[in-house]
């Protein structure tokens, strides 16, 4: 259940590294060498299943893990330790027993936490995409209770790469913690401005709004804003979630004037999203038998965009949309209830060989 | 007026058969290679890498070939004091790596070789006041874990021994606008998440709490025109997904919205015919992880030259039967 990044990321990085370490290997005195390490005995990896072949690992690798095993097995909490644990973060970055360990010898030891800043700023912008770097400078903030640069940190990693999911947690959980939402509408509108598609960046929007104005007073501020969005870039899928999103309380066909904004865009912004934005507001309609549709007009138009979207417009979902249509039909249809063969069949038999049990 | 779709083209002369000897092959042999400086890194994960060999050798029906007491007396090693389970032999407890295990001695049928009263104590004492489970004694909180916890503690058959009430309440708070979930409250809707709670709904019995149409939708809005499913909007297709946004669908009665043949066509495209097993997309380094889920997206498609798979728990069908696990799914 590892997330892939985690994975991924080794491959890509794999040639870097091992292009590094033999460059290293030359210049690098291994600890086992070095007289003030002279004490400890080296701990070798014990891989458990009995491996049939020598292990042969990067000399240095083998140098520095076999060193911290020792450390670790005497609970050693010394400035030698600290210094270890660099070395095999720049190693393994991944490697979250080191970072524990990390961090209970800032504890310890009562280090420089605001060194420790300045370390994990450069360990994240080597490597941001890693679950322990971020939870590590987490812990730094919180120890220190100073989130000053934190806002600004992100910034900068989002900038190499504006959806890079750990910056963006670190930077709600910065927010909510320490009350820091001034300025961030503002930071989130020109993240949209670079890239109108970063989803990232429109569920930040909503974050922010929900926890500051809330959207009730500023509701027809955020439908222009994303129609107007929408109008730059029509294949965008998060801008019409938002949209979808930010108008479900109220419901799509009661507010005022969407329809014709929307249908007005069908020219020339058309897109399955906008397609399927009307399918879900004639819906709306229907479910609240509203007095401003003509119901029959309503099912039919919503029946054709269904149809649309499954035989033309987005043909890959067609299963789905042929769901909605016979969904619709059979809710709000006058005649007998319409079934296909691609319905989801009934709990006893399944698309595998039959080995689920079989639900009430 | 541009479209821009982020995606692959398969190109094509891309595998298009389904090459398991080759991938029984690889698996077979990763163990084996210690002196692999990619295995060298990955000691982190090691328990985790363990259980993704050992589950996709089963699902192949080839899980005679991987060495049982080997790993069992692996696994009695990583047990601390406090009950959790860590990655290898001298690294720290954590809940990721402590199902990893429980999930191994159940395909194994050796869950005594552990001692469960100290796992369930370990996964008991994560749990937050506001029911959200830290991944361990650090403090760092995900949905990720809410899964892990009730996961181990279902096939531990321990399920009753947290605060399940509050367990839900956290998880469904990080349901969002579109019907999907993240990490924390108010993450960005991912797919990897998504698995995870829809996961737990189900192993909780709370699916009826899910908007099954509105997940459902944005679950199917993950496939792209090369077929892939990606993880969140605009971003690039992989094949993890395969996994993680097909067996939430399935979970949620909706995996017929996606369009098998062409998933299936991308799956197999990810394929590497010379080294065996899979990778993130065509062309790129085959690994285990991204083997796993490719052959576990092609067993929930209905390939039945691949044993059936449970979309909660990742793992073959007749294992859960046998613990006597039947979490629910909606229909």
């Amino acid at each position: 259940l590892q997330m892939c990044f985690g994975v991924s990321s080794l491959s890509e990085s794999r040639e870097q590294n091992q292009y590094q370490f033999y460059n290293l290997m030359c210049l690098f005195f291994y600890f086992r060498d070095r007289k003030e390490w002279a004490d400890l005995e080296p701990v070798p990896q014990d891989d458990g299943p009995n491996p049939v072949v020598k292990i042969a690992y990067s000399e240095k690798f083998t140098d520095v893990f076999d060193m911290f095993r020792a450390l670790l097995k005497n609970d050693e909490k010394s400035e030698r330790a600290f210094a270890l644990t660099a070395e095999a973060i720049e190693l393994n970055a991944a490697n979250y027993t080191v970072w524990h360990y990390r961090r209970v010898l800032l504890q310890a030891l009562d280090k420089d936490l605001r060194e420790e800043m300045k370390y994990i700023t450069a360990i994240i912008e080597d490597q941001p995409k890693n679950y322990q770097v971020w939870h590590h400078r987490r812990m730094v903030v919180e120890w220190l209770n100073d989130p000053s640069e934190e806002l600004q940190f992100v910034a900068e990693i989002l900038s190499q790469d504006a959806k890079n999911y750990h910056a963006w947690q670190h930077r709600q959980w910065v927010m909510q913690e320490y009350k820091l939402w001034d300025g961030e509408l503002e930071y989130v509108e020109e993240l949209l401005e670079e890239d109108v598609r970063n989803n990232s960046a429109w569920n930040q929007r909503h974050f922010v709004i929900s926890h500051t104005s809330g959207y009730s007073a500023i509701l027809e501020r955020e439908v222009q804003y994303t129609l107007k969005q929408i109008k730059k870039a029509p294949h965008n899928e998060s801008a019409w979630n938002y949209l979808n999103g930010i108008l479900q309380d109220g419901g799509l066909s009661s507010y005022p004037g969407l329809l014709e904004q929307v249908t007005e865009l069908q020219d020339t912004c058309s897109s399955p999203y906008l397609t399927a934005f009307l399918v879900d507001l004639y819906e709306d309609a229907l479910e609240t038998n509203s007095s401003s549709y003509d119901q029959q007009e309503t099912l039919n138009k919503a029946l054709e965009l269904c149809k649309l979207l499954a035989e033309e417009k987005d043909t890959i979902r067609r299963e789905y949309w042929n769901y909605v249509s016979r969904s619709l039909q059979n809710t709000y249809g006058s005649g007998d209830p319409v079934s296909s063969s691609s319905d989801p069949p009934p709990p006893s038999s399944s698309q595998q060989p039959d080995t689920e049990p079989s639900d009430p | 007026m541009g479209t821009q779709v982020k995606d692959v083209i398969i190109k094509p002369d891309a595998p298009n058969t389904l090459l398991l000897d080759k991938h029984a092959d690889y698996i077979a042999a990763y163990g084996s290679k210690k002196d692999d400086y990619e295995y060298t890194l990955s000691e982190y994960l090691r328990m985790s890498g363990i259980y993704w060999g050992l589950t996709v050798m089963d699902l192949m029906g080839q899980l005679s070939r991987m060495n049982r007491e080997e790993i069992i007396e692996f696994i009695k090693s990583c047990q601390h004091d406090c009950g959790g389970i860590s990655a290898s032999i001298g690294h720290d407890p954590h809940l990721l790596y402590t199902l990893s295990a429980v999930q191994i001695l159940s395909l194994y049928d050796s869950i005594n070789v552990i001692d469960v009263e100290k796992v369930v104590d370990y996964v008991k004492g994560l749990q937050q006041e506001d029911g959200s489970f830290a991944g361990d004694k650090w403090g760092e909180i995900d949905t990720r874990f809410s899964f892990c916890a009730v996961a181990t503690l279902a096939l531990l058959g321990k399920l009753d021994e947290i605060n399940m009430d509050k367990a839900v309440e956290f998880v469904l708070s990080c349901m969002n606008f579109d019907g999907g979930f993240g990490c924390r409250p108010d993450s960005e809707s991912h797919a990897g998440q998504i698995y995870c709670c829809t996961g737990f709904l189900s192993i909780t019995g709370q699916l009826h709490k899910v908007n099954a149409d509105l997940l459902g939708w944005w679950l199917c809005e993950r496939q792209l025109p090369s077929g892939g499913l990606n993880g969140r909007p605009e971003k690039l297709p992989d094949v993890c997904y395969s996994w993680w946004v097909l067996a939430s669908l399935k979970i949620i009665g909706r995996i017929h919205w996606i369009d098998k043949a062409k998933l299936r066509s991308f799956i197999l495209a990810c394929q590497d015919e010379e080294t065996g097993g899979f990778a993130d997309r065509p062309g790129d380094m085959v690994d285990p992880f991204h083997t796993l889920f490719g052959v576990a997206g092609l067993s929930l498609l209905g390939d039945e030259q691949i044993k059936p798979v449970n979309p909660v728990f990742c793992m073959p069908e007749d294992v859960l039967q046998r613990v006597g696990l039947q979490p629910d799914l909606l229909s």
